[in-house]
């Protein structure tokens, strides 16, 4: 009885101890994404952006968050996909990285997940050059295949920060 | 239990000065800015205060009266008062002592000196 | 920040203050208006920094501030009789005094060349060569000298054993000394044993509680000296008999015997409880108790410190129900309940005074130091920004009522304007928390015109007016440059010297006068001399010469004056010393106008000329223009537009390729299409379907922008674009417009600028945010 107990726990519970992460799961296009959930602040429904002048194209613009005034990343063309076409399901991703917040465009979010570092894994070579950039590492669950975002290099002026 | 002083000084950096030299010892710090509210915070005190520390020179009431008035009142009469001015000639510190001042300090002063004057006039020693 | 670097801030900030008052005092005393309270004023400042100073071990300040203190002690007691040259040396000297703050406060090197020339002609005045001497005592007079008188004695260096006969007089116990808290310190130095001298104790009936009747005999052994023994007994030097004597460890028995020579029975059983740290009959010790508790004294006897405190605490008479026969104690360190809880508050008829009740009355200084609190400007600034939202959402709820067709005089319609009143109310109150009086701008003045006065050989009396005027704390500190610039210019330009002005019938000294107020929203600050005036043909024919205007140009007189504002226009025609370290007047306006301010002259020839600078209360909203370009919504600062027109086709004109220029009343001016410089159109815009706005940029310099159309006027709350996201050329910051979407808020000049540099197509490549 005692070892069917632990294991139990073992498999709906990770280990005590083991290091565990929390990532919000969400899509672009047919693609899987997740973002460590410690660096988001908020999900949001999209709202249209003021275009920036002289701004990248991946910069969709800024939004208002409660009277901050909020860059928002088209995730799609920063990986160097097509850029997102606004649906009802559109939603942005409020992320703070190095204390500057910013929001990502994305399909829409699926779902957070409790993942074991020991899921994740360097991501393989044959990876776009364009999204190895911003992927840190590529996790498997459920025969599902997720690519971690590294939120730090999404903003350009964090990238020489990060 | 804590002792508790009442210092007395018109300037803002002396206070801070006498708060970090005090608290951190474990002292309990009550300030007031000049003689007149010396007077005020004294008779406000729920407790006498162990030492009083005061200046000399200071707008509205200076420090001579100060311990003049203290002095006069029953209540405080045997509150040990220290001074504390830069001052450091005898004609001061001897109308200091007219007045009733029980010692005093001399400006700059040091934590430890000033710790161990507290500790020489104060009735317990904390 | 340690709590060290904390109160150092706080001793420069109290510096600043105290300098002001030093200063303010002077030039009362100057005028004649200076009462003894004034002078007293002075004395406490200089004192007071000089006090400070000796805690951060700044040594040229408090050699420097002593000698000026000395002076002012000297003036204080009436030993001097100041004339003019005097009263101008103490200005002097609190200029010095000044730098040398500023100096030690940003950790530099003074230049000592002035203050130390002052610092002679100082002690030349009291005439003390000696005052050296005496400065170098102030820090060393209390600090015990340290003698070895082991090796006096013979003793072997180590223990030393002293007798210590200690007689108190009344008056020690008068001022709050006590003989126990002596006996207590001596414990802690070494080996103690105490006897008590009753010999001079009167039967019962014939104490005077208030009486000294006690002597005592202390021998301490111990690795100390003479002097250790004689630092206990400073503060009584004067109040006791007190008498030192060092012997070696073998005669410390001997001595002791001898002093205990004929002990009476009393004698004995205070020394028995004192020596044996036991409360054995206290009530004969409490029956001869005078001032010092001897329940206090008896941790002493058992010769550890530790248990002295304790033991006191618990020999407590209050404690242990012993009653007292003696007066004098109730009085002392336990005030009787009922005295504790009397309701009146006290006999001093001065302590029932209100604060600042005196002289002080109408003054808003001492007396308002304990209503105001010091509050983090980021949380004043997070409380402002919350409030803008609050103001932006406010209007936003209003618009979605009309929108959802309810009426205006409905209910929840009435509501919303209420609403609308009590947001802009608060948000008027949060914003008053960032403004300061201009006050600390203005009083700095004296000394700048005082200076410039002696350069430029003038002399000058300073007038202000509107001290108390209150603008955002942010706009203060930059105002002080322009104001400086103004004022010299004034002085500098503006008034004659002393013959001409005698020539003209006018008093040797001339005026400048600087006031403040407020006026429809914006704080309007006036700098006027009576001066000469503006020479208008030579400022017109400068201009000319210099390419500024075209000699067929009709100028009105305001136009001529206002002509000296421009890049590279300067009037000076010899180059004093003033114009040689000072900037021009174009360097003025475009701080100014940075501010979001603007800037004019008036001029009356023979009569003098008056600056006006008007500058918003805050940066935190801004006057704005809101604009539409290329289907998005922008705000234009109000402060840099000039006017605005609905060009004609025949106005504009085509020049090189892209590039249009616009005339404007026979001035050509280029044409920047907003809408294609930012982006938001590809192909350039219509001129006559659209509006022109003429802006003048800081250097004076005017534009064309070229706009959709023109929505209104508003107060808009300033953001940040760069916190989240970056530098955008020709963006100074965002605001949120009522509909809740972000608009971006132009930076004029570097608009302008980016389209002189880039043709009128901005390359992205080299723009882009950062990357």
């Amino acid at each position: 009885m005692p070892d069917t107990l632990t294991q139990s726990a073992d498999q709906n519970e990770p280990r005590a101890g083991g290091a565990l992460q929390e990532f919000v799961a969400f899509r672009i296009g047919a693609q899987e994404f997740c973002v460590d959930i410690m660096s988001v602040r908020e999900i949001r429904g999209f709202s249209p952006a003021t275009p920036i002048p002289h701004a990248p194209s991946f910069v969709h613009g800024f939004i208002n968050l409660r009277g901050t005034v909020l860059p928002i990343v088209d995730l799609a063309q920063r990986l160097g996909f097509a850029p997102i076409e606004p649906t009802e399901r559109s939603v942005t991703i409020v992320a703070l990285a190095h204390g500057v917040v910013f929001g990502l465009l994305v399909d829409g979010v699926s779902d957070i997940l409790t993942v074991d570092e020991s899921a994740l894994q360097p991501p393989p070579d044959i990876t776009g050059e364009v999204a190895r950039r911003f992927i840190s590492e590529v996790m498997s669950i459920d025969g599902r295949m997720l690519s971690v975002i590294d939120v730090d290099h999404v903003m350009p002026q964090l990238a020489g920060a990060a | 239990m804590s002792l508790t002083i009442l210092t007395i000084d018109d300037s803002r950096t002396m206070r801070d000065m006498l708060n970090a030299a005090l608290t951190p010892s474990g002292f309990t710090v009550v300030q007031a800015e000049d003689g007149e509210h010396g007077v005020e915070v004294l008779d406000g005190m729920e407790r006498e205060p162990d030492v009083i520390i005061t200046d000399i020179n200071m707008p509205r009431k200076d420090g001579f009266a100060f311990i003049e008035d203290v002095r006069a009142d029953p209540r405080h009469r045997a509150t040990p008062i220290l001074v504390l001015t830069t001052e450091s000639d005898a004609e001061k510190k001897q109308r200091a002592r007219a007045a009733g001042a029980t010692g005093w300090i001399v400006k700059p002063f040091d934590q430890d000196k000033l710790i161990a004057a507290i500790r020489r006039v104060a009735a317990y020693s904390g | 920040m340690d709590a060290m670097e904390a109160i150092r801030q706080t001793f420069f900030e109290e510096c600043a203050e105290q300098l002001v008052e030093v200063e303010t005092g002077l030039l009362a005393f100057q005028d004649g208006e200076a009462d003894d309270e004034t002078i007293d004023g002075v004395f406490r400042g200089v004192h007071s920094i000089k006090g400070g100073a000796g805690a951060f071990h700044l040594d040229a300040l408090v050699a420097f501030a002593h000698a000026f203190e000395t002076v002012l002690d000297e003036l204080r007691s009436k030993r001097i009789e100041p004339d003019e040259t005097f009263v101008r040396l103490t200005l002097r000297s609190a200029d010095a005094l000044s730098d040398l703050v500023a100096a030690a406060r940003d950790g530099e090197t003074a230049d000592t060349a002035k203050s130390d020339a002052l610092l002679a002609e100082l002690e030349a005045v009291t005439g003390s060569a000696d005052e050296k001497a005496e400065a170098d005592e102030d820090g060393f007079a209390f600090q015990p000298v340290t003698v070895d008188v082991s090796t006096l004695f013979g003793a072997e260096a180590g223990e030393t054993t002293y007798t210590i006969a200690f007689r108190p007089h009344d008056k020690l116990y008068a001022r709050a000394n006590d003989s126990m808290t002596f006996l207590r310190e001596l414990s802690t130095m070494g080996e103690m044993q105490v006897t008590c001298d009753t010999e001079a104790l009167p039967l019962l009936a014939d104490i005077d509680p208030e009486a000294a009747y006690f002597g005592f005999v202390v021998t301490l052994t111990g690795t100390l000296e003479a002097e250790d023994i004689r630092a206990v007994f400073e503060f009584v030097e004067d109040d006791c008999e007190l008498q030192i004597d060092a012997a070696s460890t073998d005669d410390a028995d001997a001595s002791f015997e001898m002093e205990l020579a004929t002990p009476d029975e009393a004698d004995l059983l205070v020394l028995q409880a004192m020596l044996d740290g036991t409360d054995q009959d206290e009530e004969a010790i409490e029956a001869t108790d005078e001032h010092a508790s001897f329940a206090d004294t008896e941790g002493v006897g058992a010769g550890d410190p530790d248990t002295a405190p304790e033991s006191a605490l618990e020999s407590d008479p209050a404690q242990s129900g012993i009653s007292r026969s003696s007066g004098s104690e109730a009085g002392k360190r336990e005030p009787e309940p009922s005295r504790q809880q009397d309701p009146e508050p006290a006999k001093d008829p001065s302590v029932s005074t209100p604060a600042g009740g005196k002289k002080e009355a109408g003054k808003p200084t001492k007396a308002a130091a304990g209503q105001t609190i010091r509050v983090d400007l980021d949380r004043v600034d997070r409380l402002i920004d919350l409030v803008g939202e609050l103001v932006i959402h406010q209007v936003m709820l209003s618009q979605r009522a009309v929108e959802a067709g309810l009426t205006r005089t409905c209910d929840v319609a009435t509501g919303f304007e209420e609403l609308e009143q009590l947001t802009r109310e608060l948000q008027d109150s949060v914003m008053a928390i960032r403004a300061q009086p201009v006050k600390s701008v203005f009083q700095r003045l004296p000394r700048l015109v005082r200076e410039v006065a002696e350069i430029a050989g003038k002399r000058v009396r300073l007038v202000t007016q509107g001290e108390w005027t209150e603008v955002d704390k942010t706009i203060i500190e930059k105002l002080s440059d322009p104001l400086t610039h103004m004022i010299r210019n004034a002085i500098d330009h503006g008034l004659e010297t002393p013959e001409d002005r005698v020539v003209a019938g006018k008093p040797e000294e001339g005026t400048v006068r600087v006031s403040a107020g407020q006026r429809s929203g914006r704080i309007v600050i006036e700098i006027g001399d009576d001066g000469a005036g503006i020479k208008r043909d030579k400022v017109r024919d400068i201009a000319i010469e210099k390419g500024l205007v075209s000699p067929a140009a009709k100028l009105t007189d305001d136009e001529i004056d206002n002509l000296i504002f421009m890049p590279g226009f300067s009037t000076a025609s010899g180059v004093s010393e003033l114009s040689g370290r000072g900037v021009g007047m174009d360097v003025v306006r475009q701080s100014i106008q940075s501010l979001g301010g603007r800037v004019t002259i008036t001029s009356e020839p023979g009569k003098g000329s008056k600056f006006t600078m008007s500058l918003p209360l805050t940066l935190a909203v801004l006057d704005g223009m809101i604009v539409t370009a290329g289907d998005e919504t922008i705000v234009v600062p109000l402060s840099m537009i000039v006017e605005t027109m609905r060009p004609k086709a025949t106005e504009v004109r085509r020049f090189g390729g892209e590039a249009r220029l616009i005339n404007v009343r026979d001035r050509f001016l280029p044409l920047i299409d907003v809408g294609l410089l930012l982006g938001y159109r590809d192909r350039p815009g219509d001129p006559t379907a659209g509006v022109v706005i003429l802006v003048e940029m800081e250097n004076g310099d005017r534009a064309a922008l070229l706009v959709d159309g023109i929505q209104g006027q508003r107060q808009v709350v300033i953001k940040s674009t760069e916190t989240n996201y970056g530098m955008i050329p020709g963006v100074g910051g965002a605001t949120i417009l009522g509909d809740g979407r972000v608009a971006l808020i132009l930076d004029v000049d570097r608009l302008v600028t980016c389209s002189r540099e880039a043709g009128h197509s901005l390359d992205p490549a080299t723009l882009q945010a950062a990357e």
